[in-house]
């Protein structure tokens, strides 16, 4: 067996480059610059695309434009950039552009501290648009995932046409892992999907059935209108409400409809166990080492792992706190997460530990939680 | 060639607005060049300005206020047989202004046609970036405190190559445009027009008073010759064949034992300067040449050769889970002020933990063992001690041994500093 050693933001350059990606803007902030320098490594040899832009505004807007001229396209950024993205952010929703942000959190608020890890943005991620459409939002939990869910986010950003944000931390991108990159099960690539031939095309118009409009670049054969204002199917502004609410629900429909299709998670079961931890990033990391030692020791807990945070997975939460009389909720923020579990399970008896100081949550820590309920 | 125009879509501008006879202008050009509808994206912006795209039978990207210079980027990087027409209002020029400076810098084959009426039109005539001080706007006195800006010259300066003034109204104007679209390379062209809807209700202003006004402009037409230069896509293209591909991750093969069965912990404590970030990396990569999983996490601060810099490494034939660090095997204390980032730790310490103590070091009290080296007078340099130390512990057997170290060092340098490191760690001569 061979291992490397790679930090999390050079696994998820090389992710992005296996899942297809040929197109990386971004502005230098810390801890993502690392992701903007492993791109500029990989990619112009192979013939891609990596610019910096004037600010974090301009970086989006770049992948926006390649990315509706047919390319796979990525940022990279961390919360004071997640701010500034956000209009464009709306304008891949309603528009329906596919792209990969990388959100590598830092304590925030505001520009908060440079090198400090954080889960603050979690909420923001998936709020942070006028018109508070769904997006999709993965949080990798080592190295592994930073490779496999980066293939993942590409995947389902062309598949459905959205945004789609790895919700990364300054402790998986800058810490360096060992990892077997040959022993990873790692997906295929998946294409965006081409309107039915031999019909006039609408940009923005889905066949009987589907919930994803076919796609064709901008510069081809075809003529093809994008625009960030209130759309109808063939692209132009329309007042018609029928249409209007017809397009909207049909961007909520193709996400919150397909959730089950994309909920990644590790579920870890003790048999006999009352209590389940649930823990995302790289706080699942100490999560399961409270699991394997509790568990070692005849103490049965069980532990699940988001992966996939927004949508809500509700039938993955549901199913694993069945049987559960106690769960235990962890979040490198002062709660936010929690409340979506709160809302899915009134029923059961929900603890919270959340740290926001820069620092990791130790297994201590949780094992304290743990001893007062 | 025929009409690009939208047949389906007749332009809705107010009666007289000058945005209407830029359409018809900007048609008229495009037709000359014999371009095809699929041969030309219209970028708009927001305003009415932003209507243009929906005026033309073309490729169309219609996005936010001020940034259409942004996607256009995208999109010619993306395709650069594309024609790609910008239209922006004195508005959207004013709020991307940071994007125009970027892309008269850049030089990207793009053409900005900037529609300039003095004001924000469709919000109710606001006064903009170039609105006159003796204007009477929508922005009660405001604008009498902010001075217009000169496109032409703000465009010459951040290094456009291709800049023009004109009228609206002048007849000559479709050829201009197409002198600016043929052009290899960023060209702007402010076009001065009237806003009968919003503007020249209060401020007369008639395409003979445009004239007068534009003579006074030290406006040079068309090209800036100390502003020619490569156009950027195509020198990206060459700048980018001549990179080296990079490398895939290397593999580390397992080839010896580790020292200690179990999880080891470990801790650098030193300095800027003192490469602690490549001797922990070097520790990992003894790690996997013993076949055993690792991590490294890092803190330093934001100056690059000031302040602590702290590395935690773990060595561990199992998964590692938690990459913090709470029980070490080893801290190596390098620099005072890396000790005292981490002085709470000292008082847990027990037995179980080896301090490497440099020589001048002081260590907050502990149970720990602490074991003295005198890197200084073994003459060794300070930017060395991080790797001398993990020789003093490869020869201790501790977490490490010389075989792990000595396979890393050669995963990590080559040539001159390979042989240094080799030399380095022969040189640790330690008593047991
Ligand atoms: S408001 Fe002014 S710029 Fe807008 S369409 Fe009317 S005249 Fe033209």
């Amino acid at each position: 067996m061979a291992r490397s050693l790679m930090e999390g933001n050079e696994a998820i350059a090389r992710g992005a480059v296996a899942a297809g990606c040929r197109f990386f803007a971004g502005y230098p902030i810390t801890p993502a610059t690392t992701i903007y320098n492993n791109m500029l490594n990989l990619l112009p040899p192979l013939g891609g695309i990596v610019l910096q832009g004037e600010d974090e505004i301009a970086s989006i807007g770049f992948c926006l434009g390649a990315s509706m001229a047919g390319m796979k396209v990525m940022t990279a950024t961390s919360g004071p950039g997640i701010s500034l993205y956000s209009e464009h952010i709306s304008f891949a929703i309603g528009s329906e552009i596919p792209i990969v942000i990388i959100d590598v959190q830092r304590l925030g608020p505001s520009t908060g501290s440079a090198t400090r890890g954080a889960d603050g943005d979690i909420n923001f991620l998936r709020w942070g648009n006028s018109g508070g459409m769904p997006v999709i939002v993965l949080a990798p939990v080592d190295i592994k995932d930073c490779i496999r869910l980066t293939m993942h986010a590409f995947n389902l950003a062309e598949k459905f046409r959205c945004p789609v944000f790895i919700a990364s931390n300054k402790e998986i991108a800058m810490t360096r892992e060992s990892i077997d990159v040959d022993a990873l099960d790692l997906p295929d690539q998946i294409e965006r999907c081409s309107p039915p031939a031999g019909k006039p095309y609408f940009p923005f118009q889905v066949t009987e059935g589907q919930h994803v409009p076919g796609f064709l670049p901008i510069g081809g054969k075809v003529l093809v209108r994008q625009t960030s204002s209130t759309h109808g199917q063939n692209g132009y502004i329309t007042t018609d409400h029928g249409e209007i609410a017809r397009i909207l629900n049909r961007l909520q429909f193709k996400l919150e409809s397909a959730i089950d299709q994309f909920s990644f998670y590790d579920l870890l079961p003790a048999q006999g166990s009352d209590t389940l931890i649930i823990a995302y990033g790289v706080t699942a990391r100490a999560a399961k080492a409270v699991y394997k030692e509790f568990n070692q020791h005849g103490v049965p807990i069980s532990l699940l792992i988001l992966k996939t945070l927004w949508p809500i997975p509700a039938n993955t939460i549901r199913k694993a706190v069945r049987k559960m009389k106690r769960v235990l909720v962890l979040e490198m923020n002062l709660g936010q997460y929690v409340h979506e579990i709160e809302r899915l399970l009134p029923d059961i008896s929900l603890d919270f530990y959340g740290q926001m100081n820069g620092q990791l949550i130790t297994p201590a820590k949780i094992k304290e939680r743990l001893a007062i309920g | 060639m025929d009409s690009l125009l939208n047949d389906q879509r007749p332009p809705v501008f107010c009666p007289g607005c000058s945005h209407e006879r830029i359409t018809h202008t900007l048609d008229k050009a495009l037709q000359k060049m014999g371009r095809g509808g699929n041969q030309v994206v219209i970028v708009s912006d927001i305003g009415c300005s932003g209507l243009f795209d929906t005026f033309f039978h073309t490729h169309a990207f219609h996005g936010l206020h001020g940034r259409a210079l942004t996607y256009a980027t995208g999109l010619k990087m993306a395709q650069p047989d594309l024609t790609v027409v910008v239209t922006m209002g004195d508005g959207g020029q004013g709020i991307g202004g940071a994007h125009l400076l970027a892309a008269c810098r850049r030089n990207l084959n793009l053409t900005l046609l900037i529609l300039n009426n003095f004001n924000f039109g469709m919000t109710g005539g606001q006064f903009s970036a170039t609105t006159p001080t003796a204007a009477q706007v929508g922005s009660g006195f405001l604008n009498q405190l902010e001075r217009p800006l000169n496109i032409c010259q703000v465009a010459r300066s951040a290094g456009a190559p291709y800049v023009a003034c004109y009228s609206a109204f002048q007849q000559d104007l479709a050829d201009k445009i197409q002198r600016a679209i043929e052009f290899e390379g960023f060209s702007v062209i402010d076009i001065w027009g009237v806003c009968p809807g919003r503007y020249s209700k209060k401020n007369r202003l008639t395409p003979k008073l445009i004239d007068e006004a534009l003579s006074e402009v030290p406006c040079q037409e068309g090209i800036v010759s100390e502003n020619v230069r490569h156009e950027y896509s195509q020198h990206y293209q060459k700048l980018a064949k001549d990179q080296k591909p990079a490398s895939p991750p290397l593999h580390i093969e397992t080839t010896c034992d580790p020292p200690q069965p179990d999880r080891q912990e470990v801790l650098l404590l030193g300095s800027a300067g003192q490469r602690i970030i490549t001797a922990g990396e070097i520790m990992c990569l003894a790690g996997l040449s013993a076949g055993l999983h690792t991590t490294q996490k890092n803190e330093y601060n934001i100056t690059v050769l000031r302040g602590p810099s702290i590395s935690e490494m773990i060595l561990s034939p199992e998964e590692i889970d938690f990459t913090g660090i709470d029980d070490p095997s080893v801290i190596v204390a390098l620099s005072q002020e890396g000790v005292e980032r981490r002085k709470e730790l000292f008082a847990h310490l027990d037995t179980g933990t080896t301090v490497i103590q440099v020589d001048g070091v002081q260590l907050p009290s502990t149970r720990a063992r602490v074991r003295a080296m005198d890197l200084k007078s073994w003459g060794i340099r300070k930017n060395n001690w991080a790797l001398a130390a993990l020789g003093v512990l490869a020869k201790m057997n501790l977490v490490i041994n010389l075989d792990m170290l000595k396979s890393a060092l050669k995963v990590r340098f080559t040539g001159k500093n390979l042989e240094e490191s080799l030399l380095l760690v022969d040189q640790i001569k330690i008593s047991l």
